[in-house]
């Protein structure tokens, strides 16, 4: 802090510029490869090969696929708004890519060091919401509309659980600094002591970046595209690639957060590189295991996945909080949270339990007896 | 107060360089890509039929405000415990049961929600 006084500001700017720069490049090769590496590992799962004409092992498809993307038509509809639809785009981008700032990679690396880190990615990441409602809005499409509608409803009512996992582990290491955070894992990683605020965390993530089990807002099969319907060329492709910059920044964020990052397990023993390599392939790790679920899980109905956040998940979360807090203020030993931590989760495995096995009449959104199938067409109309 | 700020420069910066990155692929795009207009394209797409009933931008349901309002309750929520959740620790029990209270009258607004039906979708 002392230092960035006695810099003139010149040297400031620079050193950000710098420092963005590179997020820049990390950003775009880690969406494409990305891209790519979604598509082998789904082929895998599907027992097929995936791309393999471009390149090595199809290595550089998506890039042929971006060149493509950059040449063809910007289209807008007649009935669109035009300045809502062309700006939806950025507003979605924007967040996602603001959010590496405050990512520290390695000890001595991150673009900022912000006292506020975890409070800032997650206040910046959930500004994307904006953008689908924008996008959904300006294109004058019932699908789009709808998508728009169910993505905000969707990215709003997971924000809360994701914000209270995230306070739970605050409570812990009584920091918001993802560095404090950080260092506090030198030894155990936080997933340890807190399991059912790490489920919790996963489950949002997937919420919050619209991956496979929670696709309703963009579901091919019902909405067509969702908000992105009426999309095209580039500005398709800048949402394409927000949707990964923002599996990256969550991944990262997870890997930080829940993971130890670059420290845990090798300590400070570990060199410039080794943090590198921690910090990224705890990120790869969650990166895998998000596509893993996607092609594992079908997909949530709108109503199982909103009381799936408020009846579930939410309760769940100030229960984890509670009973950090129990633990913290009377000074229980640290395995007290283990134990609590994992009596939640084994709570939250015989709800979804017991959901997934009670029979299918009762978990209907219109109720089973035919005295009210009224419902039934203002669902068709309107869900 | 110098230092605090020299923190955020970068994020301001960020701000900037992320929306010229994609104002550049805009533009870039648009030097490149083809460019042409016609009647049948122009119209919104619908399964490839002309759109039924316009305007498309008429009526929402209602549910949509109710989980709004829900999370804007529990989004200011978040914002009281985040600051809580950094120094409750040096202020003592006092600070945790008073959270505890906090979170239970919130808790018990949720179980009248709950109890109302507003958390079922219809």
């Amino acid at each position: 802090m002392m230092l960035a006084l006695t810099y003139d500001v010149g040297n400031i700017w620079l050193d950000s510029l710098l420092g963005l720069l590179a997020i820049i490049v990390l950003m775009t090769v880690g969406a494409l490869a990305l891209i790519w590496l979604e598509r082998k590992v789904s082929a895998r799962i599907q027992m097929r090969l995936g791309p393999m004409r471009v390149g090595p092992y199809g290595l550089l498809q998506t890039l042929a696929d971006a060149v493509k993307l950059v040449g063809k038509e910007d289209m807008r509809p007649r009935s669109a708004d035009r300045w809502v639809f062309e700006l939806a785009p950025f507003v979605v981008f924007v967040p996602a890519f603001v959010a590496f700032v405050a990512i520290p990679f390695t000890r001595d690396w991150a673009v900022a060091f912000l006292d506020l880190g975890l409070f800032f990615i997650v206040a910046v990441t959930g500004l994307s919401f904006v953008g689908f409602l924008m996008a959904g809005w300006a294109s004058d499409n019932k699908y789009a509309l709808l998508g728009g509608l169910r993505a905000a409803a969707q990215l709003i009512s997971y924000e809360i659980p994701m914000v209270l996992s995230l306070i739970a582990v605050t409570m812990i290491v009584g920091s918001l600094n993802l560095s404090d955070i950080v260092i506090y894992q030198g030894r155990v990683p936080l997933f340890v002591w807190q399991p059912l605020a790490f489920f919790i965390f996963i489950v949002a993530a997937l919420a919050e970046l619209e991956r496979q089990p929670f696709d309703i807002p963009t579901a091919e099969s019902e909405v067509v595209g969702g908000p992105f319907i009426e999309y095209s060329g580039i500005r398709w492709s800048i949402f394409y690639l927000a949707s990964y910059t923002n599996l990256i920044v969550y991944s990262l964020l997870g890997a930080l957060v829940f993971l130890g990052g670059w420290d845990w397990p090798l300590g400070r023993e570990a060199g410039l590189w080794l943090q590198v390599l921690l910090t990224f392939g705890k990120t790869m790790f969650l990166i895998l295991l998000f596509m893993w679920v996607r092609f594992a899980m079908p997909r949530l109905r709108i109503d199982q996945l909103m009381s799936y956040c408020w009846k579930v998940l939410i309760p769940l979360a100030f229960l984890q909080i509670f009973l950090n807090g129990l633990v913290l203020v009377y000074g229980w030993p640290d395995f007290t949270l283990l134990l609590t931590s994992g009596a939640g989760l084994l709570l939250a495995g015989y709800i979804v339990d017991r959901t997934v096995r009670a029979d299918p009449r009762t978990l209907r959104m219109v109720p089973a007896n035919p005295g009210a199938a009224e419902p039934a067409a203002a669902d068709s109309a309107g869900s | 107060m110098q230092a605090l700020l020299d923190n955020y420069v970068a994020v301001l910066l960020a701000a900037v360089v992320g929306f010229t990155l994609v104002g550049t692929a805009v533009i870039v795009s648009r030097l490149v890509a083809p460019y042409s207009t016609s009647n049948q394209k122009d119209i919104s797409y619908e399964c490839g039929m002309l759109p039924a009933a316009e305007p498309v931008r008429s009526q929402l349901h209602f549910r949509y405000y109710l989980f709004a309002i829900l999370f804007l309750i529990f989004d200011v929520e978040a914002v009281f415990l985040f600051p809580w959740a950094v120094t409750f620790l040096n202020v003592g029990k006092a600070a945790f049961y008073e959270m505890v209270l906090f979170i239970a009258i919130l808790g018990a607004g949720l179980a009248y929600a709950w109890k109302k039906g507003v958390l079922q979708w219809k």
